[in-house]
């Protein structure tokens, strides 16, 4: 307790000259069921009205087709692709990939470095959607502060499709 | 038995507005929100009572539009008709919205022609051709009925959706293809290009042979032509309006009956 006090004041000194970080963990989770595909998955920070201030991370299949394979399914993921989604040409450097394995997967951010960019201070949702073919579709939100005062650890489980999701902030 | 007879007079006068009401034409899209390198959607166009069920009379092929997102028309690909429905392709090979719609324009001419009571039905502009000479006592109803559907791929435009300005038109204020159950969605409706005002909009969702009641949802639009309905779920939903005014085409027609129809997908939130 001494000790986290006398560091704060140098925290709280150094925000100005030292890039915030932000790391998503997104678990996803192992499911048995007879038809597995890996879920596509959009993770994006949400401002009030609902846009997309920043554009984390699309994971869609990435086999080539006529018909641009995963990317014929990308409105699966209907509230990202109604909220601007379908204004993203795929693919998006350091942004789109291909899906995951289920498990943990950590995605780091840095604050003014793509694609998390200068995010203004406010208050925001990360949101993470996963879409599985012949499965369900599930959101998970974690509202948040930016910039953060202090080292902050937050996050949300999902039900079915998505497990914890976490958030965790560095000033 | 006088509580049968009353059973019967409150039955019948259910049937009165039932009796009224036409059957409904529809057009079912595969798919409204699109995306890929070659994306296609096939669509069923019919007449029937159920939603959306054919099994009635296949829709009129011979009436489609189809706007592209640049406001130019496209063909229909693969186009067949059977007995209960019409079925035809559409590839989309524009990012944008695309308006897809069956436009009825018709004139019912009832005369007699030496003694004899005689009937007409086709195009209003064909009518005094068709019409012989000595023709008595000529009664003539002209209608104008629009059934639509919108499918978007990629980012929605709205080029497809500029009104004509002939019969009912929906011109959407929520975008078309952006409809969530619970969230409100405001739509305009326009008669020949100008505001609509006080006319009954009824919406009733898909698959209502498994169900008892029609569950309709109705709205009336205001001095702007403007109208809101709240999705009670997600679905397939017909919406539609109709109306009767004297802005005929055809100088004998004393009346115009005007109709408008849209299927609009609805998705869970």
């Amino acid at each position: 307790m001494r000790r986290l006090l006398m560091t704060a004041p140098v925290l709280a000194l150094a925000t100005p000259t030292m890039a915030a970080d932000m790391n998503v963990t997104v678990t996803l989770p192992q499911l048995t069921v007879a038809e597995y595909h890996r879920p596509y998955v959009s993770v994006w920070i949400e401002r009030a009205d609902k846009s997309i201030a920043s554009q984390l991370a699309v994971w869609y299949a990435q086999k080539e087709s006529k018909e641009g394979a995963g990317t014929k399914w990308l409105p699966e993921l209907r509230l990202w692709w109604r909220h601007g989604g379908r204004d993203q040409q795929m693919p998006v450097d350091s942004v789109s990939g291909a899906t995951r394995p289920a498990g943990e997967q950590t995605l780091k951010f840095e604050s003014g470095k793509a694609p998390l960019g200068d995010l203004p201070a406010g208050k925001y949702e990360l949101v993470v959607e996963a879409a599985r073919e012949t499965g369900g579709r599930e959101v998970v939100r974690v509202p948040f502060e930016w910039p953060a005062a202090g080292a902050q650890h937050v996050g949300k489980s999902g039900s079915v499709e998505l497990g914890a999701v976490k958030l965790d902030l560095a000033p | 038995m006088n509580h049968l007879g009353k059973y019967a007079i409150a039955l019948a006068a259910l049937a009165v507005p039932l009796a009224a009401q036409a059957h409904k034409m529809w057009l079912l899209p595969s798919a409204t929100s699109v995306a890929g390198n070659d994306p296609w959607i096939t669509v069923d166009a019919a007449v029937s009572n159920d939603l959306f069920f054919a099994d009635h009379m296949p829709g009129a092929l011979d009436r489609l539009v189809i706007i592209a997102p640049n406001g130019q028309p496209i063909q229909a690909e693969n186009a067949f008709t059977g007995k209960y429905r019409s079925v035809f392709d559409v590839h989309l090979t524009q990012q944008g919205t695309y308006k897809i719609a069956m436009l009825n324009r018709g004139a019912l001419a009832s005369y007699e022609l030496n003694g004899e009571k005689k009937r007409w039905r086709g195009n209003p502009v064909d009518m005094t051709k068709a019409l012989p000479v000595g023709a008595k006592n000529v009664e003539v109803t002209e209608s104008i009925s629009r059934v639509e559907t919108f499918v978007s791929n990629g980012k929605p435009n709205d080029a497809a959706l500029k009104p004509s300005g002939d019969g009912i038109e929906m011109v959407p204020v929520t975008a078309v293809n952006d409809l969530v159950a619970g969230e409100p969605a405001s739509f305009r409706l326009l008669l020949d290009g100008k505001p609509a005002a006080n006319l009954e909009v009824t919406a009733i969702a898909g698959a209502t042979r498994y169900r008892n009641a029609p569950e309709e949802i109705k709205a009336t639009t205001d001095s702007d032509g403007k109208f809101t309905l709240t999705w009670p779920h997600a679905g397939m939903y017909w919406v539609n309006a109709n109306t009767q005014d004297r802005h005929t085409q055809i100088s004998q027609a004393k009346q115009r009956r005007v109709a408008y129809s849209a299927t609009l997908e609805v998705l869970p939130e």
